[in-house]
């Protein structure tokens, strides 16, 4: 991408256009991530609500996985959940393994 | 007096800009009150209790606080004002450069007080000269008059779109700002008049257009963000004077980037900001009657520094004698530093810097007339005796 010179930028800094966050891609600042073990989930969406930067993916009020991209492995939603019967259903793992 | 009808009135330095304040109207003012700029607050909450203007005063518990709300109430696109001095200016440093970072075009009234310590509240342009780098454009004043027309004129200057940033318009704390003088108020119709409607750029409080305003610039970005700043700041100096200039047609009161006082044909100039100037100039007079060609340079706009203006006006003198009424200790004064670099291309002058009136010290005539005869002595001679010395000082 090319990059803006100075009289290029928008006044002030100001960043005018919402949302746009989502484009820039934090997930390799990960080395540990969340691995989802569906048997083990209740559905209870601990980990949608925990997550301190929305990477959990919900449809139709379900759990159904990570925004790898963005998640960046804090290991919030693997405290959080309570799983099944003492068995997670969200683990960490170290990236690369 | 063109156009206008005006009032004169006899009112201290900070009755005169909070008057100012109040023809100007902006939303907020958050503001902490503070030794010598009191005043201005201590008057203007009354306007705002006797339902004078709409502005909404928010009392915070300091400085860095008032600064804060003003940087919000800007940025959510209100018309800002706020006081200070002294410390509390110095409370605000971290603030006044996100200030101009945001780009937004506060007004701060500042009656420049000593800094601490000693503790020391009387006037001097430490704390006005510790701001220099904070890209707020500063304005300063010779007296009641001249604070008062800066205000009226600075939301036109920094609200400029080619500017927008922050403004200081300076006077001296106790010696102006607490001294009656007879002055001319303009109309209420002719300041609305004047200073016209605010538009805010990128306001916050547009909730249709949602925004981000600073955010993190890391190395790839950040040096751009400041070049565009300095550009704005250069800006400034034009607008300064049209600005100035539409001013003096109202009311036929000329101000221009600094003011020149018998300095066409000057051989032995001082120069001085604020109310020193006004000492200065009836010894001038004195030593013309002498036959001694004595002037004065006043800078009025101090950032931007006129340099090139600056310089063509000092470049014929034999002698100038650069008054601080501030110090960088170890340095020369930030007055001199500015002159010097804006002698620099001409080869012109010989130039020496005296410091005074720190914490509140009275600049007498007779300690003026000592200053005029040096630098006459040095404009013969053509070597300084010393570059920098404290005068008024024991020793």
């Amino acid at each position: 991408m090319k990059q803006m010179n100075w009289k290029e930028l928008p006044h002030a800094g100001t960043v005018l256009k919402a949302g746009n966050a989502n484009e820039y891609k934090t997930g390799s600042w990960r080395s540990y991530k969340p691995r989802w073990i569906e048997e083990n989930c209740i559905q209870c969406l601990f980990c949608w609500i925990y997550c301190p930067d929305s990477s959990v993916t919900v449809k139709d009020e379900k759990m159904t996985g990570f925004d790898y991209d963005h998640c960046k492995g804090c290991g919030i939603c693997a405290m959080e959940c309570p799983g099944k019967k003492g068995n997670k259903a969200i683990v960490m793992e170290e990236e690369g393994k | 007096m063109a156009g206008t009808t005006t009032k004169t009135v006899a009112v201290t330095g900070n009755q005169a800009v909070a008057e100012a304040l109040r023809q100007l109207n902006p939303d907020v003012m958050p503001a902490y009150p503070i030794t010598p700029s009191t005043g201005i607050m201590e008057s203007f909450t009354k306007f705002v209790s006797d339902g004078k203007v709409d502005t909404e005063t928010i009392l915070v518990e300091s400085e860095h606080s008032a600064m804060s709300a003003c940087i919000g109430a800007a940025a959510a696109g209100g018309r800002v004002a706020t006081a200070t001095s002294s410390q509390g200016m110095a409370l605000m440093w971290e603030m006044l450069h996100i200030a101009s970072g945001y780009r937004l075009p506060i007004l701060m009234a500042l009656v420049n007080r000593a800094l601490s310590a000693p503790l020391n509240i009387h006037g001097d342009h430490s704390d006005g000269m510790g701001m220099r780098d904070c890209s707020w454009i500063q304005l300063f004043c010779e007296n009641a008059q001249e604070a008062y027309d800066n205000t009226i004129m600075a939301y036109r200057i920094a609200e400029h779109k080619d500017v927008r940033l922050p403004i200081a318009v300076n006077m001296d704390g106790f010696i102006i700002s607490h001294s009656i003088e007879s002055m001319q108020f303009i109309t209420d119709e002719d300041v609305k008049k004047f200073a016209g409607d605010y538009i805010a750029m990128d306001p916050l409080l547009d909730i249709d257009h949602p925004k981000s305003i600073g955010a993190l610039v890391l190395p790839d970005y950040y040096m751009e963000h400041k070049r565009v700043q300095h550009e704005a700041m250069i800006n400034a100096k034009k607008v300064v004077s049209d600005v100035s200039a539409e001013f003096a047609k109202m009311t036929g009161r000329k101000y221009e980037l600094f003011e020149s006082y018998r300095l066409e044909d000057a051989e032995v100039v001082l120069v001085a900001l604020n109310s020193a100037a006004g000492t200065i100039k009836d010894e001038v007079d004195r030593y013309r009657e002498k036959g001694v060609k004595a002037g004065l340079l006043k800078p009025r706009l101090f950032r931007p520094f006129p340099y090139e203006e600056v310089g063509a006006a000092l470049k014929n003198a034999k002698a100038v004698c650069v008054m601080d009424r501030a110090d960088s200790y170890g340095g020369y004064g930030p007055m001199f530093m500015e002159i010097a670099s804006a002698v620099y291309p001409h080869r012109g002058p010989v130039l020496f810097n005296k410091i005074y009136g720190l914490g509140g010290r009275d600049l007498m005539p007779l300690d003026v007339d000592q200053v005029i005869e040096e630098t006459a002595e040095v404009a013969k001679t053509g070597k300084a005796k010393m570059m920098k010395e404290y005068i008024t000082v024991r020793n």
